[in-house]
């Protein structure tokens, strides 16, 4: 399980930056924190430790328990509320303001985000079926073709892949590479593509898994 | 400026979209061969600037050795050391991909008439 400290934040859209030899890196930019510690779960009171944090404030409709939630954190309402659970809680409090320098540049983060809505899809494009010839006398297409034995089992077996509603799931992206931080603005920039819509809220934390590079450094040692 | 504005602003050069399509410029590209670095001019046509902010880019056409070549660069590119503008062409469109259908006489362009600033190059 992801156990390590990150921020909320919200994508902002992608641009390009240039490396240092004048290659074109494509970047998403992510509007990052700050986020307020609303409440730090321990393992004694709540069976686990994460931090619960907050992130951009919240001025109307804001649910009567939920308001009292924030009272208690002596904290302004906040719009979104996550958790995230970590190995050890010590040291943070709450009311702390966790920010986009968090990260600096050259750092691997994991970024989670709901990914954009893609309807109804067909079998090829959700699950990346090869489908059949387009010519030559061929009658099948992009049909899902057999979905199982005949009358033993005489059933289509639990999870089969079929056509039908793709995206919209939470998404992880691993060992996404921090390019540059803007402190000033809480944004972050880092290389290629994130999860979601612009706009779509995405988590963003320090990397729990080595890189392929980094295994085998491991293994060398 | 929105966020991508923000985060765009740090690749700009300033120097550079004193140009327009129509204009034949002089692109001192850097060139990396193995461990040296030397700048070589692209002089051609430009027949297509687009984009904004980082994403900039532009479309050199020139004839070389009988051959059309076009050459396109993203405006902002740290490998363009500076772009020169040799003349100022006179054109009513944006894009001149028309040029490519053109050669010799009927491809070459009306010099603008403007008035030349006496600080100027």
């Amino acid at each position: 399980m992801a156990m390590k400290e990150g921020l909320i934040g919200r994508k902002m859209g992608m641009t390009q930056f240039f490396g240092e030899d004048g290659k074109q890196i494509p970047v998403t930019v992510i509007q990052a924190g700050p986020c307020s510690v609303v409440e730090v779960r321990e393992k004694g009171r709540h069976g686990y430790n994460a931090l619960q944090l907050g992130f951009e404030p919240k001025k109307k409709n804001v649910p009567k328990p939920r308001a009292g939630h924030f009272k208690k954190a002596n904290l302004p309402p906040m719009a979104v509320l996550r958790e995230l659970r970590l190995e050890k809680v010590d040291g943070y409090e709450v009311g702390q303001t966790l920010k986009v320098d968090l990260f600096a540049p050259g750092e691997l983060v994991d970024v989670s985000g709901v990914s954009k809505g893609k309807g109804f899809q067909g079998g090829v494009r959700r699950h990346g079926w090869h489908g059949g010839g387009a010519s030559h006398g061929s009658m099948f297409h992009r049909a899902p073709g057999s979905i199982g034995a005949s009358s033993d089992p005489s059933r289509v077996w639990p999870g089969h892949h079929l056509p039908g509603r793709m995206g919209g799931e939470r998404r992880t992206v691993l060992n996404v590479q921090v390019v540059r931080v803007f402190p000033d603005q809480n944004l972050l920039v880092v290389r290629g593509a994130v999860p979601g819509p612009i706009g779509g809220l995405v988590v963003v934390r320090k990397s729990v898994k080595l890189t392929k590079a980094q295994q085998r450094a491991r293994k060398a040692q | 400026m929105d966020a991508i504005g923000v985060v765009e602003a740090s690749q700009l050069k300033k120097d550079r979209g004193a140009f327009a399509p129509g204009d034949t410029v002089k692109v001192h590209v850097k060139v990396v061969e193995g461990e040296k670095e030397r700048v070589q001019a692209f002089e051609g046509v430009v027949i297509r600037k687009r984009g904004e902010g980082a994403r900039a880019s532009f479309t050199v056409r020139r004839i070389s050795y009988g051959v059309g070549v076009e050459r396109t660069f993203p405006l902002h590119s740290p490998m363009i050391e500076r772009v020169q503008v040799v003349r100022r062409g006179e054109v009513r469109r944006s894009k001149l991909y028309y040029l490519r259908q053109l050669s010799g006489k009927a491809a070459r362009l009306k010099e603008k008439r403007a008035v030349i600033p006496t600080s100027g190059e």
